[in-house]
């Protein structure tokens, strides 16, 4: 047993290819002979691995799901960030730039659109929900785009830790309602072309969620969805605790 | 040559990211704008430049990791902070989950305006 752990503890990512693989071949058998085809095994994968992360959260009391427990660190590296942008940029090679520039005008407006409307209703639930300081609300709405521009726009305005954390739960939210639903509804909107891929990650913007819903519907649009949604924390994080901050500033 | 592809993408990546972390310090905020944006657009520029010099010999290094995408991203899911998000509370549920199905609802709309336009 000390053997096989010590293994482990040196081929940490070796170990994480074995286990994804194995989710990957579950959920592919599943999605076959379970539900006939009508969820992509990649979603299921996906869905799985959301899964994993919530017991592994549970068991470990970490922050990082499944990777919080020692034997499965590895699957933690091989999910970073690092090598989700590095491959997210590899997809760029089946795209077409004469579809990119000629959506170009689109991503933008669908950006502005996206980053507003998710902030306004972030805000309007936390005024429901009994927030009246502008500060508060500022925060939370920023929660509602990413998780990342909660928790930078909350250290902007001074926001207490407990509203900058609801912030981040928020915006994981989100990406794991993105990831779930994005293969479920895609046909059904008329999420199949490189132009609606674009305005889709636009105006969803969360970048985990749009990668990870796109790739459960058609690996082919998340060149062309991660291209704007790459634009929508930055964005995010401008707008919120400057513009929109002195926007709710006037009114609370 | 395996080696040439992979290079072409690192040298796409890092330039990108570069940019992308220039831009954030000009506008004044913590974060990377756009970073992965430049570096596919890079990528694809490269791309076309080879191949217009008929040289295709860097394919394979890419496509490695075009489809590793899917993989990367199970693992990805696989270690977020699920747990934060199921127990911190019926607001960040709301906040998060509303605004994604109302969009969602709105989208086929939205859409059928932008190509009107």
């Amino acid at each position: 047993m000390q053997i096989f752990e010590k293994l482990i503890d040196k081929n940490g990512l070796v170990f994480a290819f074995l286990v994804i693989a194995a989710v990957v071949f579950v959920s592919d058998w599943l999605s076959k002979n379970v539900l006939k085809n009508k969820i992509p095994g990649s979603a299921i994968a996906i869905l799985t691995g959301l899964v994993l992360a919530y017991f592994g959260g549970i068991i470990s009391g970490g922050e990082k799901g499944i990777s919080d427990i020692e034997l499965f660190k590895g699957i933690g590296f091989m999910g970073n960030s690092m090598f989700r942008d590095f491959a997210i940029v590899a997809t760029a090679i089946g795209a077409s730039w004469a579809i990119m520039k000629k959506a170009g005008m689109l991503g933008i407006v669908s950006l502005l659109i996206g980053v507003s409307f998710f902030f306004l209703m972030g805000v309007l639930m936390a005024y429901i929900w009994g927030y009246r300081d502008a500060i508060s609300l500022c925060t939370i709405g920023a929660g509602a785009c990413t998780y990342v521009v909660g928790p930078v726009t909350g250290a902007a305005v001074g926001a207490s830790s407990e509203v900058i954390a609801l912030s981040i739960a928020t915006g994981v939210v989100k990406a794991i309602s993105v990831t779930i639903l994005t293969p479920l509804v895609a046909k059904r909107i008329g999420l199949n072309s490189p132009s609606s891929a674009m305005a889709f990650g636009g105006l969803l913007g969360t970048n985990s969620g749009v990668a990870a819903g796109l790739a459960a519907t058609d690996p082919a649009l998340v060149p062309y969805g991660s291209l704007t949604a790459t634009f929508y924390t930055g964005l995010g994080c401008l707008l919120c605790p400057s513009l929109f901050y002195l926007f709710l500033g006037w009114i609370f | 040559m395996i080696m040439y592809g992979l290079g072409i993408l690192a040298f796409s990546y890092l330039s990108g990211q570069w940019l992308g972390e220039t831009l954030g310090q000009l506008m004044g905020i913590d974060a990377n704008v756009g970073g992965v944006g430049f570096a596919m657009l890079i990528l694809i520029s490269l791309k076309t430049w080879f191949e217009k010099k008929q040289w295709t010999d860097f394919g394979f290094g890419i496509d490695f990791w075009n489809k590793m995408y899917v993989p990367i991203v199970i693992a990805m899911s696989a270690s977020q902070n699920v747990k934060v998000a199921v127990s911190s509370g019926i607001l960040a549920v709301l906040a998060g989950l509303i605004p994604t199905v109302l969009l969602f609802a709105l989208f086929p709309a939205l859409i059928k305006y932008f190509n009107k336009n």
